[in-house]
């Protein structure tokens, strides 16, 4: 138990109603590469920020070698030897290279800035990491992969003894990313601690030794990465046993696709996001994308929906060939997309229920034409009956609504555009059980009745597994598998998002 | 040869200082075009006279630049630079303060006056623009509560000092106003390049929350940037003084807005983190040498020295969109090239 770097012990973090840590222990060795899991809401960025600084704890303590540390600002953290490298590149695009890694410490004669010496000073400490540019060019000059090697070398210049990578790699391409892997083994090999977060299975089995994985801001193991088997990992990140899954999801009745195809994409990609993507959607068909937070998920709802523009492949919808890149365009195609955060993206807090659920009609109306106020009541009132949506009156304001009730207004406002596909992203995030179950079922009784093409997005695979007649699964933004009918089971599809050596 | 000249064209637009050279090149041309249509701009005195008529703006416009890079304004400084004119000629008309005392009691308020704005803009992350306009309706009122009136300075010891004339090399002279401004240059331009404090504003300017969380001072250095910023207006009103030998209430109206474009033609982002002192100081001459034209050209109204600045203003605040743009397609490309190698 030597070259112990980091200890924390039984850390607490309450936030108002919600305990987002609960008695978490970490450990981080010297010359370790480590990093921690979870899907979200597990607790893993507020574990690094109460590291940091960012946010105090309320329980716990802190041993960095041996010693009791309490940073309260992420300067006071740097100051014990504690550095994070963020995935927004945290430094300033205006000043050059050298007074990104210098500033605030610049090297003076004097009593003013040596620029000499810290050019000379900057070009050897990059250098060291295999990184040869201009430094006396102005950051804005680099990409962000190179932006990060440099936010790098001022943490190690700092004197960082633990260095924090916080999803360093979601905007870099293959080649850069190995480039970043070289220096970070570098690094290990020097005797610094590093803390390694990413979505990414494939660069964690290749790059870090040991695992801890959190769930519900429970600590559930630390494990070796050689010993852990990728089905294993994603069982306890998901909280499923495998042995105890085999007759759990029996499902009720799912949706029967017919023969006629709603949208067919081939072969689609949108660089850092999607590669060559085919997905086809049936009418009537209730049809799922599974996989880990950040696997590409919403990144193809995303696309289908012309939020992001495609870079290759082709989209048909009813067989003519469509260029979808806004999401007016979607809309126009009767495609309707519920977003994954609801709060910011989907709930228009001080506008009325009925308000709300006319906005996307009249958005795709154009504002000028008007919905007369009698129309907008019947049809309003139509879905707060459908759906069951609980609410003392059509206006009343939808901020004061509970957060299942928010998801059905939401929901309801895409239906009233009588939409062919409706895209829910993580539409049960959040809300109470009933609440979940009726929204499953909705999806079901939707292309049923109606045979409206329904994609179900949600990172509870048991309700995937109960909801959806077809899933997809995406792994590192590739698509590993595509599960129909019978075969649909949580085994099936844990299997499929671990890959390789399962 | 042509890819060559790309690159090095690329380079040249992306330099940081692109805007400092369009305006210097552009001073250039225009003070050109003056010589060969005017035989009397030939004369250096013409020139210096550029430096003796813009002292205070230059000045003002200097300490309007420090809240400018951290992507802050300063409305007030026209006004203070009023108030000082008035409490400087109140004080040496109707009392017997002595002239050094008078000065420095001036210099004084401007910096209390700029900290107290500061303060408040930092401490309750307020919004610069309002907290100094305030701070300017404040001035210009209490410039008008003290008089209404004009007063006059006929102070000896201080008429001297403004009509004081040190001669260049037997080529021309300058004026007590012109060395202060020039020396305010020079401390200026070694702050913001030499010393940490000056590297924290163009940083903050750049990306605040970036600047905090790599443990910079950012609260001392706000507040700072508009203690300058007041002590320079202060300072300004002094030098004006001696242009004006008066107080009056519309000293200085609308000297804000002078200095803000200035400083955008001499180089500087309003969004913050770019700008460059001797750029601003360019940004001051090339309105002087259009105001020149004007003199000599004899009929013209004043105010088209406005509308060519309004155009001028136009043009680069377009270029720096363009600049703006052009520098993410290099970096794109760069990391392309990078990836390559």
């Amino acid at each position: 138990m030597e070259n112990l770097l980091l200890e924390m012990r039984q850390i607490d973090k309450v936030f108002p109603g919600v305990k987002a840590l609960s008695s978490v222990d970490f450990t981080l060795r010297a010359g370790e590469i480590h990093s921690i899991m979870g899907e979200n809401g597990a607790g893993k960025s507020t574990l690094i920020k109460v590291l940091t600084g960012v946010y105090p704890r309320d329980g716990g303590s802190i041993y960095m070698e041996g010693k009791a540390i309490a940073p309260r600002t992420p300067k006071e953290a740097q100051e014990v030897g504690i550095s994070t490298v963020y995935q927004e590149v945290n430094l300033c695009a205006n000043l050059t290279v050298t007074e990104n890694i210098f500033i605030g410490r610049q090297p003076t004669k004097h009593g003013f800035i040596d620029w000499k010496q810290m050019n000379t000073r900057a070009q050897e400490l990059l250098q060291k990491l295999n990184v040869d540019i201009d430094v006396t060019k102005t950051l804005d000059h680099y990409s962000v992969a190179i932006q990060q090697m440099i936010a790098i070398a001022r943490s190690v210049d700092v004197s960082a003894k633990i260095l924090i990578l916080d999803e360093p790699t979601s905007s870099l391409d293959e080649q850069e990313t190995q480039k970043l892997f070289t220096v970070i083994r570098r690094l290990k090999k020097q005797g610094m601690g590093i803390i390694f977060i990413s979505h990414f299975l494939e660069q964690i089995y290749d790059l870090c030794e040991k695992i801890t994985i959190l769930r519900n801001g429970e600590l559930v193991g630390a494990y070796d990465v050689a010993k852990l088997p990728r089905v294993e990992l994603i069982a306890k990140m998901i909280g499923k046993d495998l042995s105890a899954l085999k007759d759990f999801d029996k499902s009720e009745e799912k949706s029967v696709p017919s023969a006629g195809v709603f949208l067919d994409a081939k072969n689609i990609s949108c660089i850092g996001k999607l590669n060559h993507m085919d997905v086809q959607i049936h009418q009537g068909e209730v049809m799922g994308f599974a996989g880990l937070l950040g696997s590409g998920r919403t990144e193809t709802a995303e696309l289908l929906f012309g939020i992001n523009k495609i870079t290759a492949g082709e989209i048909l919808i009813h067989g003519t060939q469509m260029r979808l890149d806004e999401p007016m365009k979607a809309m126009q195609q009767k495609i309707a997309f519920c977003p994954e955060d609801r709060k910011q993206q989907g709930v228009v807090g001080d506008l009325s229920v009925r308000e709300n659920i006319i906005l996307a009609l009249q958005a795709k109306d154009g504002i000028f034409h008007h919905i007369p106020l009698n129309e907008q009541i019947v049809i309003v009132d139509d879905y707060i009956k459908l759906l069951n949506i609980k609410v003392s009156d059509r206006e009343q304001l939808i901020k004061n609504l509970s957060g299942g009730n928010q998801q059905k207004v939401i929901i309801a406002r895409w239906l009233a555009t009588n939409p062919e596909l409706l895209i829910l992203d993580e539409p049960t995030r959040g809300i109470d059980v009933g609440t979940k179950n009726e929204i499953q079922k909705m999806a079901v009784t939707l292309a049923k009745q109606k045979g409206m093409a329904v994609i179900f997005i949600s990172s509870e695979l048991d309700e995937m597994i109960r909801t959806c007649s077809k899933l997809i699964v995406l792994r590192d933004r590739n698509k590993v598998a595509e599960i129909e009918g019978d075969a649909i089971s949580s085994e099936n599809v844990m299997r499929a998002i671990a890959g390789g050596d399962a | 040869m042509n890819s060559k000249l790309r690159t090095l064209t690329n380079e040249a637009i992306s330099s940081q200082y692109f805007s400092f050279f369009v305006t210097v090149i552009l001073f250039l041309v225009l003070y050109g075009v003056g010589i060969m249509t005017y035989k009397g701009f030939m004369r250096p005195q013409v020139f210096f006279n550029l430096f003796i008529d813009n002292s205070a703006l230059i000045i003002v416009t200097i300490g309007i630049t420090f809240t400018l890079l951290t992507g802050g304004i300063d409305l007030s400084v026209g006004a203070i630079v009023a108030l000082s004119c008035m409490i400087l000629a109140s004080l040496l008309q109707n009392t017997g303060v002595s002239v050094p005392v008078a000065v420095v009691a001036v210099l004084v308020l401007g910096i209390f006056i700029g900290g107290v704005q500061g303060y408040l803009i930092t401490a309750f992350n307020m919004q610069p623009f309002i907290v100094t306009l305030a701070g300017m309706f404040f001035c210009r009122g209490l410039t008008a509560v003290i008089s209404r009136e004009t007063i006059s300075i006929t102070n000896d010891f201080y008429v001297s000092i403004a009509s004081e004339r040190i001669g260049i090399f037997g080529l021309g002279f300058i004026s007590i106003g012109a060395v202060v401004a020039l020396c305010a240059l020079v401390v200026a331009a070694v702050v913001l390049k030499y010393t940490k404090f000056g590297r924290t504003i163009f940083a903050l300017g750049g990306n605040e929350v970036s600047a905090s969380l790599m443990g910079l001072p950012v609260f001392k250095t706000k507040i700072m940037v508009y203690v300058i910023s007041g002590f320079c207006a202060a300072l300004g009103g002094v030098v004006y003084s001696w242009i004006m030998l008066s107080g009056y209430t519309l000293h200085g109206l609308g000297m804000e807005m002078d200095a803000i474009a200035s400083s955008v033609i001499g180089g500087t982002l309003l969004t913050g983190g770019v700008g460059f002192i001797p750029g601003t100081l360019f940004g001051v001459l090339i309105q002087g040498v259009i105001l020149t034209f004007i003199t000599f050209q004899g009929t013209l109204s004043a105010w088209w020295t406005k509308i060519v600045v309004g155009a001028l203003l136009c043009i680069f605040i377009i270029m720096q969109a363009l600049i703006t743009e052009r520098k993410s397609k290099l970096s794109s490309k760069s990391s392309i090239e990078a990836a390559k190698q």
